[in-house]
C-alpha cells in the first residue's frame, strides 16, 4: 500500500502531437497495466478509420483516446481527455491528455493547472521542435512539479545511446532557464513497448526506469504547514448550529486554533471541525469540512479563513501572469470578475508589463493579449482580496478572469506577487461628507450620465439642463466628453481600451463631484455596456441616472457638427462609433430620450430626475 | 485490487466540493436521480456535503415508463427515508404518441423518453443546474466533459468550444439562456464506486444483486420480464436464470448478466474480475461509435 506521504492521486499531463506518437504511448500504458476494459481493446483491434494503415489484429491505440468526432476525423487531439488508471502500488493516475497544436495551448493550460507530472513527448526521428519548448515553458509557468521527456520512436534508430543523448544535451539548458527543478529524460519506444512500462534490454546504457517507475517513484514535494487556509464556500446553519463550509486548500486545521477572516481580519477561535462522519480534531490539506467558530463572527461566502499567526494581507493590486484564453483579446482598463476559489471580485488589468514568447521564454512589448498569449501583467480589485502567490501555493494563489457579459472564463492567473496591501490606503472617513455637503446646498447629489452617438445631441441637452439647473440655484457642472479629452484625457485615443480608460475617468471624476455635493451632468458617447455598467458601480444605489440620448444614425451623421462622419466616410476616422466601430445600446437606462424632439421636453424630463 | 480508502476520500472531497459550490451558485439547482449506483453514491455525497444541515434542492426522476418496477419502488423509499423532495417528469407527448422500446430504434425511443422528457423537465420547472452521476471513464465523449459543463440554448453541448476549467477554480456563472450540468463524480471509475459502496455501506437497487428472475434471450442478451408488457415470441416462455444487472435502465433496454454474487463483497469481487465496460450491457449505445457524444450534444445527460 501506499506510504502516508505520498498523494493517493497523481495526475499526470501528457503533451505531444499524435505525430508524436502520443495516442500510442498513452495507449499502451494503459492497455499494459490493464486499465482498458476488454471490449473496447478489442474494438481497437477490429475498427479501422479510413487510411489507417495498421495491420489487421493490432490495437489502433489512437481509437483509445480520441474522443470527439472531430478529433477522429482530422486525427488530432482538440480538447483535454481524462483517463484514471491504478499505479502497481494501488494508487491511482489520473492522466490528463492535452492537444500539442499552438491554437489549443489554452487547453494545455487546463490540464496543467492540475498536473503533478508533466510528461513531454519528444520524437526522435524529427528532433527537438518549437512546440517542444512551448511545452516546458507552459509546464514551468503553471507550476507542474516533474517533467519527465520522453525520448520516442527510439526504434528507427536501433536505440541509438548518441541520438538520445544529443536531444537530453540539447533540452537541458532550457529545462535549466526555466527553473524546472525536478525532470529526467527516458529512451523510449511506445511502438515497441520498450521504457513504457518494462525496462528494456535494449537501452542497457539508461540507469533511470522506465516511464511507469518514473511515475510511481515521484514524491511531492513537502509543503510548509504553518501556513493554513480554507475557502468559505457556504454558510450551514442547522437547528442551533451555524458554520463554515468549505475544503482546507493548504495547511492543517486545529480544534481550539486561533483564525483570522479574510479580507474583515476578525479573529475567532476554532470550537468544532463538524464532518457527516463525526466531528473530528483537525482537517488536514484537501479535506472538506464545516468549521465552526467561538465567537460567532460574521463571515460569508467568499471569505477566506486562516491561521491568526499567518495569514495572507488582503490586497488590491498584484502582478501575475496571465494566459488568455478568451477569443477577443484582452482589453486593459476594462472591468472584469476575478474568481479564486468562492471568492469573486471586480478587476481591471491596469498594465501588461509584456508577453513571453512561449516557444523561447521571451519578452515582448505589448498592449494586449490575444487568444493563447501569455503575458506579465498588473491587476487591480475593486474591494481587496487575499491571494498568496502561485509558487508558495496552486489554490490560493491562481484566478480566473470572466468576461462579464458572457461570463466566460476568458483569463487564467498566477499571482507573482501583490502590489499593495489594502491596508496601505485604509479610506479616512472624515466628518464633512457628501451628506451634510448635498445638505448644505439643499439638493441630492447625483450624476446624469447621457450616453449616445456623436451628433445625437448630448452636449446641447447637457447644456439646456445646465441652465435650467442654474436657475433654480442647483449647483451643478457639466462633463462633456469633447472638453475632457482636451485635458484630462488628452493621451487617450479610442481604440476599446482607450475608451474604457477615458470612462473610468470620467466615472472617477463624477464620482469627486457627486461626493462635493453637486449634480454631475455626463456627455459622454460611452459605447460599451461593460464600461457603463462599471462606472455604475462605483455609485452608490440611486445616485447613477443612464440616459440614452436615441437619436437614429442618419439624423446624426446628417447633423454632423463636429465634421466627424464626413472624415469617417473619407476613411481618415477609422473607430467612428455607429460606423467602425459598434454601439452598445443600454439595456437598463433610467431614461430614454428621443433626441430629434423638442428640447424643452427632454429638459423636463430630466429635471424630474434631479429633484 | 479495491479502491484504497485513501483514493475513495479524496475523490470524495473534490466531490463535496463541487456540490457545495453548486449549491451556493446556483438560483434553483436540482439533482438528477437515476437510482442507480451512480445516484446512491451522488446521493451520500450530497448528504455529506450538507450535514448537519438539510439538502437545499430537490431530485429529479425522468420516468419513462418502463424502469425496472424495483426500481421505482427503491426511488420512493430513498426519497422518504433521507426526506429529499422528489420531482418526478414523464414525456406525456412521447406517451400520447406510443413511443415505446419496441415501436421505433433505442435510440430514437431514447430521444424522446429520456433526452425531450429532461429537456422538459429542466425547462418546465426553470432548473438552471443540475448534477448528475457520469463518470468520465464510463465512455469517450464523457472522458472530455468538463465538471461544470455549459449548455447552450435549448441545452445544446458543444464540445469543440467547452469552457476553460483550471485548477478547481470553479467558474460557475451562466447567462439567462443557458444552464449548467454538474458532474461531481467525473473522476471515479466504476470501481471506485463500488468500494466506496462497500466502505459506507450505502443502499443500493437489490437489481444489482444475483436472484432468480424471469428473462428470454435477445441475441446474446438477457432481457428481465418486469411486466406484461414485453411482447414475447410466439409460444415463449420466460426462463428463470439467476441474474444481476451491471447498470439499471428501462428493462426491455438493459441485459442482466449471469451471477452467482449476492452479496456486497461477491458484486465487487465480479466488478474487478470482469474485465468489460459496464456499457456493454446497455442496449442504446452501441449503434453507432459517436452515439454518446450526438446525443450528449441534443441535451442528454
Amino acid at each position: 500500500m501506499s506510504s502516508p506521504s505520498s498523494k493517493p492521486i497523481v495526475r499526470l499531463l501528457t503533451c505531444g502531437s499524435v505525430d508524436d506518437g502520443k495516442s500510442t504511448l498513452i495507449g499502451r500504458l494503459l492497455v499494459e497495466t490493464d486499465s482498458v476494459p476488454h471490449d473496447t481493446v478489442s474494438s481497437a483491434r477490429s475498427t479501422r478509420r479510413a487510411g489507417s494503415i495498421i495491420p489487421a489484429g493490432e490495437i489502433d491505440f489512437s481509437l483509445l483516446t480520441d474522443g470527439l468526432e472531430a478529433e477522429r476525423e482530422q486525427g488530432i487531439t482538440i480538447d483535454v481527455a481524462y483517463r484514471s488508471m491504478s499505479l502497481l502500488d494501488g494508487r491511482r493516475l489520473i492522466i490528463a491528455d492535452a492537444p500539442g497544436h499552438e491554437q489549443y495551448t489554452r487547453n494545455m493550460a487546463v490540464a496543467a493547472s492540475r498536473a503533478d507530472i508533466a510528461l513531454v513527448l519528444v520524437d526522435a526521428t524529427r528532433g527537438v521542435r518549437v512546440q517542444t519548448l512551448r511545452h516546458l515553458t507552459i509546464c514551468a509557468l503553471m507550476g507542474v512539479e516533474k517533467v519527465i521527456v520522453v525520448i520516442n520512436k527510439l526504434d528507427a534508430s536501433n536505440f541509438d545511446q548518441k541520438i538520445y543523448d544529443d536531444l537530453a544535451q540539447e533540452l537541458t539548458p532550457a529545462i535549466k532557464r526555466l527553473a524546472i527543478e525536478d525532470s529526467c529524460f527516458i529512451p523510449v519506444s511506445a511502438l515497441e513497448g520498450d521504457n513504457v512500462v518494462y525496462k528494456t534490454p535494449k537501452t542497457a546504457w539508461h540507469l533511470g526506469g522506465s516511464l511507469l517507475e518514473e511515475i510511481q517513484n515521484w514524491r511531492e514535494k513537502p509543503r510548509n504547514n504553518e501556513h493554513k487556509r480554507m475557502g468559505v464556500q457556504l454558510i450551514s446553519r442547522a437547528e442551533n448550529f451555524r458554520g463554515l463550509s468549505g475544503t482546507v486548500s493548504q495547511g492543517e486545521f486545529k480544534v481550539g486554533d486561533e483564525v483570522v477572516i479574510l479580507p474583515s481580519a476578525k479573529k475567532a477561535k476554532i470550537s468544532r471541525l463538524a464532518t457527516f462522519d463525526g466531528d473530528i480534531k483537525s482537517a488536514p490539506s484537501g479535506k472538506a469540512i464545516t468549521m465552526v467558530l467561538t465567537p460567532e463572527v460574521d463571515a460569508t461566502r467568499g471569505d477566506f479563513i486562516e491561521g491568526a499567526d499567518n495569514f495572507t494581507a488582503p490586497a488590491d493590486r498584484f502582478s501575475a501572469n496571465l494566459v488568455w484564453l478568451g477569443e477577443q483579446e484582452l482589453i486593459h482598463s476594462r472591468s472584469y470578475y476575478l474568481i479564486n476559489g468562492s471568492s469573486m471580485v471586480a478587476a481591471t488589468i491596469t498594465t501588461i508589463r509584456h508577453r513571453i514568447d512561449i516557444n523561447n521564454g521571451e519578452h515582448e512589448s505589448t498592449r494586449t493579449l490575444a487568444m493563447n498569449e501569455i503575458g506579465l501583467v498588473e491587476i487591480a480589485t475593486d474591494s481587496p482580496i487575499a491571494l498568496t502567490k502561485y509558487s508558495e501555493n496552486r489554490i490560493s494563489g491562481n484566478f480566473v478572469i470572466v468576461d462579464r457579459v458572457t461570463l466566460n472564463t476568458i483569463g487564467a492567473g498566477m499571482v507573482v506577487h501583490a502590489l499593495r496591501r489594502a491596508s496601505n490606503i485604509t479610506k479616512h472617513d472624515y466628518e464633512i461628507n457628501k451628506a451634510t455637503r448635498s445638505q448644505q446646498k439643499g439638493q441630492r447629489a447625483k450624476v446624469i450620465w447621457m450616453t449616445g452617438l456623436s451628433g445625437s445631441g448630448k452636449s446641447t441637452i447637457a447644456d439646456a439642463l445646465e441652465k435650467e439647473l442654474f436657475a433654480k440655484g442647483i449647483h451643478s457642472y457639466v462633463l462633456d466628453g469633447d472638453n475632457l479629452r482636451l485635458g484630462l484625457n488628452k493621451d487617450l485615443g479610442f481604440t476599446k481600451e482607450d475608451r474604457a480608460e477615458n470612462v473610468r475617468r470620467v466615472a472617477e471624476v463624477s464620482k469627486l463631484m457627486v461626493d462635493a455635493g453637486l449634480v454631475v451632468i455626463v456627455a459622454l458617447v460611452s459605447p460599451f455596456k461593460v464600461d457603463r455598467d462599471h462606472a455604475r458601480e462605483i455609485f452608490d444605489s440611486g445616485e447613477f441616472i443612464e440616459v440614452w440620448v436615441k437619436t437614429p444614425a442618419e439624423i446624426c451623421a446628417q447633423r454632423d457638427p463636429k465634421g466627424l462622419y464626413k472624415k469617417a466616410r473619407e476613411g481618415n476616422l477609422p473607430n467612428l462609433t455607429g460606423v467602425g466601430q459598434d454601439y452598445e445600446a443600454p439595456t437598463s437606462a433610467e431614461l430614454i430620450l428621443d433626441g430629434t424632439t423638442d428640447i424643452s421636453l427632454n429638459v423636463e424630463k430630466l429635471m424630474k430626475e434631479v429633484l | 485490487m479495491r479502491s484504497s480508502p485513501e483514493i475513495l476520500e479524496s475523490l470524495e472531497n473534490e466531490s463535496i466540493e463541487i456540490i457545495r459550490e453548486t449549491a451556493a451558485s446556483f438560483r434553483n439547482p436540482v439533482f438528477l436521480y437515476s437510482i442507480g449506483k451512480d445516484s446512491s453514491v451522488v446521493l451520500h455525497l450530497i448528504r455529506k456535503a450538507f450535514f448537519p444541515a438539510q439538502v437545499p434542492f430537490p431530485m429529479l426522476h425522468i420516468d419513462t415508463t418502463w424502469k425496472f418496477r424495483e426500481m421505482i419502488e427503491f426511488r420512493d423509499q430513498m426519497a422518504d427515508k433521507y426526506q429529499i423532495k422528489l420531482m418526478t417528469h414523464t414525456n406525456q407527448d412521447g406517451v400520447r404518441d406510443g413511443v415505446t422500446p419496441f415501436s421505433t430504434t433505442a435510440s430514437e425511443y431514447t430521444r424522446v423518453m429520456k433526452t425531450v422528457a429532461l429537456r422538459q423537465a429542466l425547462d418546465s420547472y426553470g432548473f438552471d443546474a443540475a448534477i448528475g452521476g457520469s463518470r468520465r471513464d464510463e465512455e469517450k465523449s464523457r472522458a472530455k466533459e468538463r465538471l461544470f459543463s455549459v449548455r447552450e440554448a435549448g441545452h445544446r453541448w458543444d464540445p469543440r468550444a467547452q469552457r476553460p476549467e483550471l485548477w478547481r477554480t470553479y467558474n460557475p456563472r451562466i447567462r439567462p439562456d443557458q444552464s449548467m450540468r454538474v458532474f461531481p463524480i467525473s473522476d471515479w471509475t466504476e470501481l471506485d464506486i463500488w468500494s466506496y459502496i462497500q466502505l459506507h455501506n450505502i443502499p443500493v437497487n437489490p437489481l444489482y444483486f444475483a436472484k432468480e428472475r424471469p428473462v428470454v434471450k435477445r441475441g446474446e442478451q438477457l432481457i428481465m420480464i418486469d411486466d406484461d408488457r414485453y411482447p414475447l415470441i410466439n409460444n415463449e416462455k420466460p426462463e428463470m436464470k439467476k441474474i444481476r444487472f451491471r447498470t439499471l435502465g428501462c428493462y426491455p433496454l438493459t441485459a442482466g448478466v449471469e451471477s452467482d454474487a449476492i452479496t456486497l463483497e461477491q458484486v465487487v469481487a465480479e466488478v474487478m474480475a470482469v474485465k468489460l465496460s459496464e456499457r456493454a450491457t446497455r442496449l442504446i449505445d452501441g449503434d453507432k461509435e459517436d452515439s454518446m457524444e450526438k446525443k450528449k450534444k441534443e441535451g442528454y445527460f
